[in-house]
């Protein structure tokens, strides 16, 4: 167990690191809020800063943890297409992101697990970033934003044959 | 039409080779016919070619299942012609049948090869030729003697000289995929890489001539379906519309092409006319509609669909219309194809959890589950209807193997490195059919 604490040692340090490095577009929209609003709060006696705002938010929209919009990988059931629950806002909001974002594309990748024939899981594929393309639409997004591949079972996560690795690889992903 | 042919950028040349198949057979050598296959004789200065040709020939004939060679060691004599053949030494072992030959210097770094077959008990010869060849094609020489060994034995043509197609992916050191696109003679042996990508390579299809292959290729960063020369590396691309290009299947008269597309918007199956470019559509359904394949008489498709909630076997006749459902047992047929002479569709099917390779005979119905993996998949018939090559996997690990149609033979073909899918029997070819 000593030895295999030891060797996970690296690995965290690595960790803490790209947290760190995580971190810091985040410190800098923070600094750069705080600018605008210390002057006046200052001459009330009292330190007042204002809260930073989501339209505030300078980094990359995608990296937020706290927005859905960092979720771009979407998975499904088994042999199915029709998009889970826990999605449904996920893709609204990418919807609405492209809606407000015309200039902006995303293409939309549809993988199958690797079990049954392969052009029927690029069929698969195809039907599952389909899915994600329509609701995208139905947000105001255009077609001419959202390309779709089918990669079918071609390009899987998880390399393993069971259970695990057939839900990873049973998926879409927006590329923007 | 010259104009559309590009050489292909992918294409090593000179043409790179890989590690060979190794062919085990797992299952069926009872009830095989003992036969002798004499190491053949030198008749030159020197050592002689590298290649055993006895060897090819015995091995060719052991993996078909239905012949029981007789080891090297076991012979009391090693006859190289005719008139040196004691049938008495054969039939004390219990030998039926005979093949005694001898290479002998041809010219320039070329070769005379000569042999015979002989029947033990009636002591008369059945067949004998001389076939020259150079040292490149002394392999593929071995491989028509056995099928001539074979034809005149069974009855049924020997496909032994005819080639495979397969797709390969390996990670490189740096975590890279490369997926290449691999011809090699039907025994694995002489693999040659005619494709080789970062992106997925997918559905290889031999053309009736065994001299293009039709396939899918992702090196655009979408699906694209190209058309390449096998023995020249030249290519075309066919079809790269908006979505899916995939499933290609070569009509019999090697004109037109079927395909999955998905450009109306869902994925349908439309028939290209290779020449005029002109596009056909044959399906027209909410459904999933792809894996095109053609009867050996062109008039008709069959194809897999989900329309019924279920992927499962149809029929379309080639000018479109109303398609039949074929498949009724289980609960997931996918992948069919003909067999060469029409009577069988080798398909996917689902037992329980495990995805098999199944033949159905369309005529009464019946489906014969003919292999036990758990993941198996891309079933394609040998010319003569014979065997079915197919992918499987094996803890974890991508290999092929092949089973004879009535499901008593089978075998393991597996790589050292990487893993092998998509498995595609070549057609007989020109060469196949010239009587040596």
């Amino acid at each position: 167990m000593k030895s295999r604490f030891l060797t996970l040692l690296p690995a965290l340090a690595l960790t803490l690191l790209f947290a760190g490095c995580a971190s810091t577009p985040g410190t800098d929209s923070e600094g750069g809020a705080a600018v605008g609003e210390p002057g006046q709060g200052g001459s009330e006696g009292a330190t007042t800063a204002g809260a930073r705002e989501g339209g505030s938010w300078s980094g990359n929209p995608f990296e937020d943890p706290d927005s859905l919009l960092s979720t771009q990988v979407i998975y499904f059931d088994f042999d199915t297409s029709e998009i889970r629950s826990d999605y449904q806002n996920v893709i609204v909001a990418h919807g609405e992101y492209l809606a407000a974002n015309p200039t902006v594309s995303v293409t939309v990748q549809g993988h199958a697990d690797e079990r049954g024939s392969r052009e029927y899981n690029i069929g698969l594929g195809e039907r599952r970033a389909n899915a994600v393309r329509r609701l995208l639409l139905t947000q105001g997004a255009f077609d001419t934003q959202i390309i779709t591949v089918s990669y079918g079972e071609e390009r899987p996560v998880d390399m393993g044959s069971n259970e695990t690795a057939w839900a990873k690889n049973r998926r879409a992903e927006l590329h923007y | 039409m010259n104009r559309f042919w590009i050489l292909a950028l992918l294409v090593l040349l000179p043409v790179r080779t890989m590690a060979a198949l190794t062919i085990e057979i797992t299952e069926g050598e009872e009830g095989a016919l003992p036969v002798a296959i004499v190491p053949f004789g030198w008749q030159g200065e020197g050592a002689g070619p590298e290649e055993d040709l006895a060897r090819i020939i015995s091995n060719d004939l052991q993996r078909s299942g239905r012949f029981k060679p007789l080891p090297v060691a076991d012979m009391l004599a090693r006859p190289h012609t005719g008139l040196e053949v004691d049938f008495r030494d054969w039939k004390a072992l219990g030998t039926e049948s005979l093949v005694v030959g001898r290479v002998q210097p041809n010219g320039s770094g070329g070769f005379l090869v000569s042999f015979q077959l002989f029947d033990v008990y009636k002591g008369e010869q059945l067949a004998g030729y001389s076939i020259p060849s150079t040292k490149r094609d002394l392999r593929m020489v071995a491989h028509h003697i056995a099928d001539v060994v074979y034809e005149k034995l069974t009855g049924q043509r020997g496909a032994f000289s005819t080639r495979i197609a397969y797709i390969v992916s390996t990670i490189g050191a740096g975590g890279d995929q490369q997926v290449s696109l691999i011809v090699a003679h039907a025994d694995g042996y002489s693999p040659q890489t005619i494709v080789t990508s970062k992106e997925p390579l997918m559905s290889p299809a031999w053309s009736p001539d065994g001299r293009k292959l039709a396939y899918v290729s992702f090196e655009k960063g979408r699906a694209a379906v190209y058309v390449q020369e096998v023995f020249t590396g030249k290519r075309q691309k066919i079809s790269s519309y908006r979505g899916v290009n995939g499933a290609p299947a070569w009509s019999p008269d090697g004109r037109k092409l079927a395909l999955t597309l998905s450009k109306d918007g869902n994925t349908e199956i439309y028939v290209l006319t290779i020449a005029t470019r002109k596009l056909q559509r044959l399906t027209s359904n909410y459904a999933i509609d792809t894996e095109p394949a053609w009867s050996s008489d062109g008039r008709t498709l069959i194809f897999t669909s989900d329309r019924g909630g279920k992927p499962q076997i149809y029929s379309v006749s080639a000018s479109g219309g109303a398609a039949k459902r074929l498949t009724y047992e289980g609960d997931y047929n996918a992948r069919a194809s003909y067999s060469p002479d029409g009577d069988l569709i080798g398909m996917v099917t689902r037992e329980g959890r495990s995805y098999r390779i199944g033949v159905l005979d369309p005529r009464s119905g019946g489906l014969l589950v003919l292999s036990d993996g758990p993941l198996d998949e891309s079933p394609s018939f040998a010319p003569n209807g014979s065997m079915i090559i197919y992918a499987t996997k094996t803890n974890g690990k991508a290999e092929l193997a092949a089973v004879s149609v009535d499901g008593r033979v089978r075998q393991r073909l597996a790589l050292q490195e990487g893993d092998v899918r998509e498995p595609v029997w070549s057609p007989f070819t020109r060469s196949n059919r010239r009587k040596p």
